[in-house]
């Protein structure tokens, strides 16, 4: 084993150790500490996929002497590596886009705190994004819907308590439903990490024994993400959220933490029980909550009146994709989802923080009326809502695009009834997308009477500029060098076995 | 058909002359009526009766009485065929503890033959949470920690009164407190002790007899809860108060830490570790267990005490 291979050891334990240190720390101090380990992250995740993809396969970390399938195991592939290197580069992008709201927002003696809440966030990330092993999952992801819950109701008004209620009802549930379909699933098979759950999974399918539990442990799991990444129907925690959070905690809701759910079910799925759900026709009934989620998703974001809920709204839409191009079953719908995480991540955020700047300058009024020409008040600001917006309707030579493209194709190549609902539902989406977003964006140009047109004094925020530069970059990357991230993420695929 | 046609180039019109938006004008009234009473700011805020009189003033909440009688019922029958369906399932489990089951497999067999030879922990269960799946327990103390950060953060009041309230409030909060019950005091004074002593002697026992670090720690949490009740918060805070829990936490959740960094590190490169099981059965045996166990206890008992006191004052 060389060296660079201990690089996911540090990259999940330094973090628990920052977010320790930055409890006891001053303010300063610990917004310094979270920001300087976010790009310490984003530098060792890129590092990471150098050497991976370098190697040409992906290696397995044993936490401790012993591994499976007695002890903790990491795993390090490419697929693992891209969406984590995303992951922080949305992090770093949303530190630096909302530092001026954080330090307005949260009160003086909060801010530690907070660092230590997003220090937690990240290591939990890495070790979702790595982990080889279910109850480590779990365990984690307790880690995660507790930080979430915090990163919500830090600013600590009212609204944002409500929220944040709501948040944790939903999400405590997901995790019950989680954490019972994972029992079932241990008692049935006696094993914990992926490989040999799969093993004795096709083993028990193979016998027919005990057909029903281990169905209804899959059920259980699948609803459980569900609910915690706000498919259709389990939506209903997310609007106040994302809305009313502080924006770098609503552009990491939305584009790290739920986003890092599916990847963990994409891999049980394909790493750990694939045979199981798509032999049963889970994948068929998740298929039809996909297509409902995208149609009604959009159709709730065009009738919001509120600016920051429309974009929230449109989040349903858009994981509604994600979960389509899972349930499909097949390779090329599982690349499509993968893509379609980058590239809705890198918008949605890019979004998030835009239209708080959008806002800010507008007087924080969330009316539509009030943003009108805001555009103009700060250019860059409505260049990047311009951009999301487009990457998200599915514009050519932006992110967006380019994962419609490989969702067609992924139910082009499966064919029947449901390639015809699949194009149908793109279709219409589409449509529906143009409604709300590109109309958002007109009226960003549009002169409104009640704030002037010039270029307002708060759009100098140099750390959002950075951000603002480079989330475009990242967005029209995933646009035109589509194809590559593609063939990665194939490369990727091809390790999970 | 040419009405509706002069209608659409009369909108175009509008909206390149910057006219209102039918839509726009329809959101702002949908807007208008949802305003809710504006908050009144934090300095000025209302005694408990005024805000029965705020709850009053809010806004009333549309009733559908259809859509709330069936939202009810078809919650309830949805919850039903949860249950109905868990129930099912339940049927077709394998039967608990049977001889083949898939649990009583290599996996446990491993732990049963290997855990005292290679952890020296005589408690195989400390073995397996602290040493095979010791990355699951590294996870869960955290969340211990995150647990009382989320908490200080939500009820935190330090650093937000004024000196002199907050001097006004503590000598109002001790007022109430039960100085002289003498029965719980006498009962305290006997108990504290053996309860500390108790709590101890089960975390340093982890890895030889059933218990450990978390509940030890509780333990230990309910000694110290049980002495504030009965003597108030000033002796307490002779020896504990809000720096000792930071201080203590801190340090011994990165002492975890580092140690299973170290302890994963030689583990995943098959380095030698020097760290040896030892003999089994004595105290100072099993390597890292008996001060990762120290350490959780540490975590668990400060936690505990921390959270009664947040929920009681929002403060040490």
């Amino acid at each position: 084993m060389q060296l660079w291979q201990n690089l996911p050891l540090v990259m999940i334990v330094l973090p628990l150790m920052c977010a320790v240190l930055c409890s006891v720390l001053r303010k300063g101090a610990a917004r310094g500490l979270m920001t300087g380990l976010s790009l310490f992250s984003g530098l060792s995740m890129g590092t990471l996929l150098y050497l991976v993809a370098q190697r040409g396969e992906s290696y397995i970390y044993v936490m401790g002497e012993i591994g499976a399938p007695f002890g903790n195991e990491l795993r390090i592939g490419i697929t693992e590596c891209l969406i984590g290197l995303l992951f922080c580069l949305v992090l770093i992008c949303s530190i630096l886009g909302g530092w001026r709201r954080l330090s307005q927002e949260v009160a003086e003696n909060r801010m530690h705190l907070y660092g230590s809440m997003v220090c937690l966030l990240i290591s939990a990330m890495m070790a979702i994004t790595f982990t080889n092993d279910l109850f480590t999952a779990y365990v984690f992801i307790e880690i995660t819907t507790i930080a979430a819950c915090a990163l919500i109701c830090s600013t600590n008004k009212g609204r944002t308590l409500f929220a944040a209620t709501r948040y944790m009802i939903m999400n405590l549930l997901g995790s019950g439903l989680f954490l019972l379909g994972l029992s079932i699933l241990y008692c049935l098979t006696g094993h914990l990490l992926f490989p040999q759950i799969e093993e004795s999974v096709t083993a028990l399918l193979a016998d027919g024994r005990y057909a029903i539990p281990l169905a209804l442990a899959c059920v259980l799991m699948t609803m459980g993400i569900a609910c915690k990444s706000a498919l259709y129907p389990f939506h209903t925690w997310l609007p106040n959220a994302y809305a009313s959070a502080t924006p770098t905690s609503s552009a990491l809701l939305s584009s790290m933490i739920s986003k890092m759910y599916i990847f963990l079910l994409i891999k049980i799925f394909f790493r750990a029980a694939g045979s199981l759900v798509f032999a049963r026709g889970i994948g068929d009934i998740l298929f039809v909550f996909s297509i409902v989620g995208i149609i009604l998703g959009s159709v709730d974001a065009i009738r919001e009146h509120h600016f920051s809920r429309m974009i929230a709204y449109s989040s349903v839409s858009q994981i509604g994709y994600i979960f389509l191009g899972i349930s499909l079953g097949t390779e090329a719908g599982m690349a499509a989802a993968l893509f379609h995480i980058l590239a809705h991540s890198a918008a949605k955020s890019m979004l998030f923080l835009s239209a708080n700047k959008l806002r800010e300058v507008s007087g924080d009024s969330d009316a539509f009326r009030d943003i009108r020409g805001s555009g103009l008040r700060a250019p860059l600001a409505g260049v990047a809502f311009a951009i999301g917006a487009s990457s998200l309707v599915g514009i050519p030579l932006l992110g967006g695009f380019t994962s419609k493209v490989f969702l067609s194709q992924a139910g082009i190549e499966l064919g029947g009834w449901r390639m015809v609902t699949l194009l149908l539902a793109l279709a219409l989406s589409t449509a529906l997308n143009v409604a709300y977003l590109l109309r958002t964006t007109m009226t960003l140009y549009r002169p409104g009477e009640r704030y002037p047109l010039t270029r307002s004094p708060l759009v100098k925020d140099k750390p959002f500029t950075a951000a603002m530069l480079a989330m475009i970059a990242v967005n029209v990357a995933l646009g035109i060098w589509g194809g590559q991230v593609m063939d990665l993420i194939y490369k990727g695929i091809a390790m999970f076995n | 058909m040419k009405k509706h046609k002069s209608d659409a180039l009369a909108r175009l019109k509008n909206w390149l002359e910057y006219g209102d938006d039918p839509l726009e004008v329809e959101m702002e009234e949908a807007l208008g009526e949802e305003e809710a009473p504006p908050i009144p700011a934090e300095e000025d805020a209302p005694e408990w009766e005024e805000r029965e009189d705020r709850k009053a003033l809010a806004p009333k909440k549309e009733k559908h009485p259809l859509y709330d009688k069936v939202y009810r019922i078809a919650a309830e029958v949805i919850s039903l065929m949860l249950i109905a369906v868990l129930l099912y399932a339940a049927v077709h489990m394998p039967n608990f503890g049977g001889a083949d089951t898939l649990v009583n497999s290599e996996v446990s067999a491993f732990y049963v033959e290997n855990t005292l030879e290679e952890t020296g922990a005589v408690n195989i269960i400390t073995g397996i949470i602290l040493d095979y799946r010791g990355f699951d327990t590294l996870g869960e103390s955290h969340v211990l920690f995150i647990g009382i950060c989320t908490v200080l953060l939500l009820m935190s009041i330090k650093g937000e009164k004024d000196e002199e309230q907050r001097i006004f409030e503590d000598a109002y909060d001790r007022h109430f407190e039960p100085r002289h019950d003498e029965i719980l005091q006498t009962a305290t004074r006997i108990l504290t002790p053996l309860i500390v002593v108790f709590g101890i002697y089960i975390i340093v026992n982890g890895h030889l007899s059933p218990g450990g670090g978390f509940s030890g720690g509780a333990v230990l949490g309910a000694g110290l809860i049980l002495y504030q009740n009965a003597f108030g918060y000033l002796k307490v805070e002779r020896i504990f108060t809000f720096r000792t829990f930071k201080w203590v936490s801190a340090c011994s959740l990165l002492f975890y830490s580092l140690a299973k960094g170290y302890h994963f590190f030689t583990g995943a490169n098959h380095l030698e570790s020097g760290i040896h099981p030892g003999v089994a059965g004595n105290i100072f045996s099993a390597g890292l267990l008996l001060p990762l166990n120290a350490v959780v206890g540490l975590v668990v008992a400060c936690t505990m005490y921390a959270l009664y006191t947040m929920f009681r004052r929002g403060d040490f």
